[in-house]
C-alpha cells in the first residue's frame, strides 16, 4: 500500500502514534538512566568505603541487628510525638486565631518560646529539669513530651495558615445555612484546612524522624543510642553510625512514599 | 415545569422580611442611608443598581453576614437589632443564627463545600442544624436536586460540575433548609455567559412558583420577566422602586434613567 492510498486521518493518527510512542520510550530512557545512576552511586559509595580496608562486614553482620531494634522504638517516639504535636497545634491555631486577646496571648506565647530555644535544650528540661518540680518522667516519656511541645509549636503556624486558606466564602455559606460556630469549624473549615495542610504535616513527620534522634541524648533506646552504645564499646563508630544513618533514611523514604499515596487519595474532589 | 401561572396569578401574602432604619458603615464609608424594605411572602424583588451602590450589602445585612451599623431586621416573625457594639455576645449570635435558619443564601462564587458531593452538601444543614434523619434528609435533597435538574450530579464533588449545576446545587441546598426567604447574590455573575440561562430559568421557575426571594442582579431581561417588584439602589439609598414595567421601562428618577440607558447601550 502506497501512502498515496491513505486518507490524511489515517497518516495523522499514525504520526500521532509515532510521537505518542517516541516520547515514551524517551521517558523509560530517563528513568532508566536515573536508576542505574542511584544503584551505581550506593553500590560506588559501598565499594568505595570496603576498599579503605577500615570497614568490618562482619562486625556490620553482628551489630546489625542490635541497632536496627531501635527502629520500631524510633517510629514509636515519631507517631506519639506527632499525634500530641497536633493535637497542641490545632488547639494552638485556634488561639492564635482568636479575637479572645488571653487565648491569643497564651498561643502566641507557647510558639515564641518553643520556636525560639533549641530542641536539644528543651529535650533537656523535660528529662534533667522538671524533676527538681517534683515531676519525674522516664527517657520515653520526656523525650515524647519535648518533642511533642516542640513539633506542636511549629504545627500551629501550619494549622494556622491552613485554617485561613481556607476561602472566607466557605465560612459564610455554613453560617448562611444555620450552623454554629463551632459546626462552622468541625464540619467545613476543618475537614479543608486538613486537606490544604497534608503535605506540611508529612514533611514534619518526616523531619521528626531525623530530629527524633536526639532523645539519644537522654537514652531512649532507640536507633542512634543503640548505635553509639556499640560504636564506643568496640570503637567502630563508622559501622554503627552508617547502620543507624541509613535506617533513618530508609524510614524517611518509606514514609515520603506513603505520603505523595496519602496526598494523591486526598486530591479526590480537588478542584 | 411549564410557565402555566403568570405573575398575575400571585397573591401576595403578609410581610415575610422587614428590614427597618438599615444603615451600614465600613469604617467611615457610609454605605447603607437609612433602607426600609418590606417583603411579602411570595413575593420576588429585584434589586438593581451600580456597582457601589449597596445593594449586595444590603442582602448581607438581611441575613447579618454583614451587622448592619443601626436598624433592625424581622424575618418571620423574628424581630432582631442591629447590635454592632455586642455582636459577639452569646444571645445575639444565636439570634442571628435564627434569622439564618429562616433565609437561604445564594453566593455569587456558589460556595459549596468542596469535599462533600452533591447530595453531602444538601442534607449537611437538613442533618447537623435540623436534626433530620438521614433518609429524611435524602430524600428531600434528591426532591429539590430533582427539582433545579441535578439529580443524576448527586454523587458527584462541586470540583466536577460546571459553574450552572454548581449553582443549581447551591440553590437545592439552600432549599432544603425550607427557608422562607432566598437572598440571592448576584447568582450568575461569576458564570460564564453559556451558562447563565439554566440558573435564570430555575430561579424564574421558583419565583413564578411562589418562592419570596430578593435578587441582587444585573439580569434586567430577568428582572422583567420574573420579578414582582424592582428596586433601584443609588449611594446607599432606594432610588426608585415599582413593578418591572414602570421600573425598567418608565423611571421616574434621573439616576434609574442614565443607569438603564448604560444597560440599553450595551
Amino acid at each position: 500500500m502506497t501512502i498515496v492510498e491513505q486518507t490524511p486521518d489515517r497518516l495523522a493518527r499514525h504520526a500521532i502514534e509515532d510521537v505518542e510512542a517516541a516520547e515514551r520510550s524517551s521517558r523509560w530512557r530517563w528513568r532508566g538512566t536515573f536508576a542505574v545512576v542511584w544503584l551505581g552511586l550506593i553500590l560506588g559509595l559501598g565499594i568505595g568505603l570496603y576498599a579503605t580496608g577500615r570497614i568490618d562486614p562482619s562486625f556490620i553482620a553482628e551489630v546489625g541487628p542490635f541497632i536496627l531494634e531501635g527502629a520500631p522504638i524510633t517510629l514509636l517516639v515519631c507517631v506519639l510525638s506527632i499525634t500530641a504535636a497536633t493535637a497542641l497545634a490545632i488547639i494552638g491555631a485556634l488561639g492564635r486565631l482568636s479575637d479572645n486577646p488571653i487565648f491569643n496571648a497564651i498561643a502566641s506565647f507557647y510558639v515564641s518560646v518553643i520556636r525560639g530555644t533549641p530542641l536539644i535544650v528543651q529535650i533537656l528540661f523535660w528529662y534533667l529539669a522538671l524533676p527538681q518540680f517534683g515531676i519525674v518522667l522516664d527517657a520515653l516519656h520526656a523525650g515524647i513530651g519535648a518533642l511533642a511541645f516542640n513539633y506542636g509549636a511549629y504545627m500551629t503556624e501550619i494549622f494556622r495558615a491552613g485554617i485561613e486558606a481556607v476561602p472566607r466564602g466557605q465560612q459564610e455559606a455554613a453560617r448562611a445555612i444555620g450552623m454554629t460556630e463551632s459546626q462552622v469549624m468541625r464540619r467545613v473549615v476543618f475537614p479543608q484546612a486538613l486537606r490544604i495542610v497534608t503535605p506540611a504535616i508529612g514533611n514534619e513527620f518526616i523531619a521528626m524522624i531525623k530530629d527524633s534522634a536526639l532523645v539519644y541524648l537522654i537514652g531512649v533506646r532507640e536507633v542512634l543510642w543503640r548505635a553509639d552504645v556499640m560504636g564506643t564499646r568496640f570503637f567502630r563508630s563508622v559501622e554503627t553510625l552508617l547502620i543507624a544513618a541509613v535506617v533513618y533514611w530508609i524510614l524517611t523514604i518509606v514514609l515520603s512514599y506513603f505520603q505523595s499515596r496519602l496526598e494523591r487519595r486526598m486530591a479526590r474532589g480537588d478542584r | 415545569m411549564s410557565h402555566a401561572s403568570p405573575p398575575a396569578a400571585h397573591h401576595l401574602g403578609e410581610a415575610v422580611v422587614r428590614a427597618t432604619g438599615i444603615e451600614k458603615y465600613f469604617g467611615r464609608n457610609h454605605v447603607l442611608r437609612g433602607i426600609d424594605l418590606e417583603v411579602r411572602r411570595r413575593e420576588a424583588v429585584m434589586i438593581i443598581g451600580r456597582s457601589g451602590s449597596g445593594k449586595t450589602t444590603l442582602l448581607r445585612c438581611i441575613n447579618f453576614l454583614e451587622e448592619p451599623t443601626s436598624g433592625s431586621v424581622e424575618v418571620d416573625g423574628l424581630r432582631v437589632n442591629a447590635d454592632p457594639l455586642h455582636a459577639r455576645s452569646r444571645h445575639h449570635r444565636e439570634q442571628i443564627r435564627q434569622i439564618r435558619l429562616r433565609t437561604g443564601m445564594l453566593f455569587q462564587e456558589f460556595n459549596l463545600f468542596p469535599h462533600m458531593t452533591a447530595l453531602g452538601n444538601c442534607i449537611e444543614a437538613p442533618m447537623r442544624v435540623r436534626g433530620m434523619r438521614r433518609d429524611e434528609s435524602v430524600a428531600m435533597a434528591e426532591k429539590f436536586l430533582d427539582q433545579v435538574g441535578v439529580l443524576e450530579k448527586r454523587d458527584e464533588y462541586p470540583a466536577r460540575l460546571s459553574g450552572g449545576q454548581k449553582q443549581r446545587v447551591a440553590i437545592a441546598r439552600a432549599l432544603c433548609m425550607e427557608p422562607k426567604v432566598l437572598l440571592f447574590d448576584e447568582p450568575t455573575s461569576a458564570l460564564d455567559p453559556e451558562l447563565i440561562g439554566e440558573v435564570l430559568s430555575v430561579m424564574e421557575e421558583l419565583a413564578h412558583a411562589g418562592t419570596t426571594m430578593i435578587v441582587v442582579t444585573h439580569e434586567m431581561h430577568f428582572a422583567r420577566e420574573a420579578a414582582d417588584r424592582v428596586i433601584f439602589m443609588e449611594e446607599g439609598v432606594i432610588a426608585e422602586e415599582g413593578p418591572p414595567e414602570q421600573v425598567l421601562n418608565d423611571p421616574q428618577t434621573a439616576a434609574t434613567r442614565a443607569f438603564l440607558r448604560r444597560f440599553l447601550e450595551t
